[in-house]
């Protein structure tokens, strides 16, 4: 398992990927491995607000439920409305075609390079 | 943390592991709706060496029928029974399947947290009787072959014919040279045979089962989800020290019209009674009330109750929960019902238990 050099990540087991001012969010392979096979997701609307650590969504697989932290402050300009007919596909291809929300943010936060996210779960 | 004979190989497949009753157990090995659906369609392979072996010698129908709530001397040689542990106050030590090897010797199986609870519980009986209590629980690997086409699968490995025994009866066999029990019970809602091998054949066994084509190694997620829509109890979820068998809805066990048995003073009080009642319960949409979230009346202020089990049912396709509801409203099928999903109410309604039946 190998967390993309390319990508920024979150203590809350999220990956970053940052263009201009709009980020894509999604859960780390990890993360995904650790919940199971998910079997439902529930993002934040087209529209709403982010705040930096405050609870946005939730990913559920069988076993557990997994709540979704906004990594920044922001606007959800996008979420992956494919998910919810395939949710599966967040394990698959967790940071890729599995992504969940892009936010329009107005300030990053600190956020972890693949190398100390390695660090952090221990690789 | 304790750790199955089998624990490196499951390593070696690249399973994941999980804390279950103190013991590291495999809880998937790729992904766990793959391994639920194989069971419901093939075969899923279980290790389960986790579970608890307890075998009874000598006055062994006597020391049972006065530990357990059923009544065990009725039963037939080479025949299962699925039964509880009850202390004085009639609440559930364990639930438990006792086989019968023959008239004098049985064979106990006890949930891997509950094992030295049972024990304890037998030990303290048996001074009453002429009998020989042993935890074999170390010399065995249990595996759990389930599914439709567990059967045939295990037949090509044994020297006996599987197919015309009963499901809840026990034969021993042979394979290869290996001399095992072979046990047509589960906890998956599927046909299949639990196998009693000695530890030190096991993995040739294991591994001999698990490259077949129709066989899925599984881990306790699929597990779980599989006996979940069996309508079967999870000792700490649906069964606790909180409850009793009649509340369990599992009072056709219990034995009243024996002689004397720990609990009975108390059990017989208790029959009369439904302070709590487990209901099988359906939801609308996709997200599942999960163990702990609280259960009410379509727009009701107080709960009626909580949830024991839950998940989004594989098989199904919806939600599916098991709950302890308040007994004094005597719901019936059909009654609407909300659970709180993490602030949300979520429609549910009470359906019949088992939510799947093959």
């Amino acid at each position: 398992m190998s967390n993309p050099a390319e990508l920024q990540y979150t203590k809350e087991h999220e990956w970053v990927r940052v263009e201009g001012d709009v980020a894509t969010i999604g859960i780390t392979k990890y993360a995904a491995d650790a919940l199971g096979e998910i079997v439902y997701v529930d993002l934040p609307k087209v529209g709403s607000s982010t705040t930096h650590m405050k609870i946005c969504g939730e990913i559920e697989s069988t076993k557990s439920v997994g709540e979704l932290y906004a990594p920044m402050d922001g606007e959800v300009v996008e979420a992956n409305d494919s998910l919810s007919g395939s949710p599966e596909t967040i394990n698959g291809d967790p940071f890729g075609e599995g992504w969940l929300v892009k936010i329009r943010f107005t300030q990053l936060p600190d956020l972890l390079s693949s190398s100390e996210y390695d660090a952090f779960i221990g690789e | 943390m304790l750790r199955t004979p089998l624990f490196d190989e499951h390593q070696g497949m690249g399973a994941a592991f999980t804390d279950f009753g103190g013991w590291e157990m495999p809880v998937r090995y790729g992904s766990d709706l793959d391994e639920h659906h194989a069971v419901r369609n093939s075969a899923g392979l279980f290790d389960i060496s986790h579970m608890g072996e307890i075998r009874i010698k000598g006055e062994a129908a006597e020391l049972l029928d006065y530990a357990l709530v059923s009544k065990l001397s009725g039963m037939k040689d080479g025949k299962a029974k699925y039964t509880m542990i009850c202390n004085a106050d009639g609440k559930v030590i364990d639930d438990l399947i006792v086989y019968r090897i023959q008239t004098d010797e049985y064979l106990i199986v006890a949930n891997a947290g509950n094992r030295h609870a049972v024990l304890v519980q037998l030990l303290n009986a048996a001074e009453h009787f002429e009998v020989e209590v042993t935890d074999e629980s170390e010399q065995w690997v249990l595996l759990a072959l389930q599914g439709p086409k567990a059967t045939s699968v295990l037949n090509e490995f044994v020297d006996v014919d599987l197919e015309p025994l009963p499901y809840y009866s026990i034969a021993s066999g042979k394979i290869g040279q290996t001399e095992v029990l072979l046990a047509r019970t589960g906890y998956t809602g599927e046909d299949g045979f639990e196998i009693f091998i000695p530890d030190t054949e096991a993995l040739k066994i294991f591994r001999a089962l698990a490259v077949r084509e129709e066989v899925r190694v599984c881990g306790l997620a699929a597990r779980d989800t599989l006996r979940l829509e069996a309508g079967m109890p999870l000792y700490g979820h649906e069964l606790t020290l909180d409850v009793n068998p009649f509340e369990a809805g599992l009072g056709r066990v219990v034995a009243l019209d024996k002689d004397d048995f720990v609990g009975k003073v108390a059990l017989e009080e208790l029959k009369t009674q439904k302070n709590w009642k487990l209901y099988g319960l359906k939801g609308e949409g996709k997200r599942a009330a999960r163990a702990e979230y609280e259960i009410y009346l379509p727009g009701g202020e107080n709960p009626i109750g909580q949830v024991t089990s839950g998940a989004l049912s594989p098989t199904l396709g919806y939600p599916v929960a098991m709950a302890y509801l308040d007994g004094s409203l005597e719901l019936e099928i059909g009654s609407k019902l909300e659970a709180d999903v993490r602030g949300t109410r979520i429609g549910y309604e009470v359906v019949e238990l088992p939510f799947y039946r093959r």
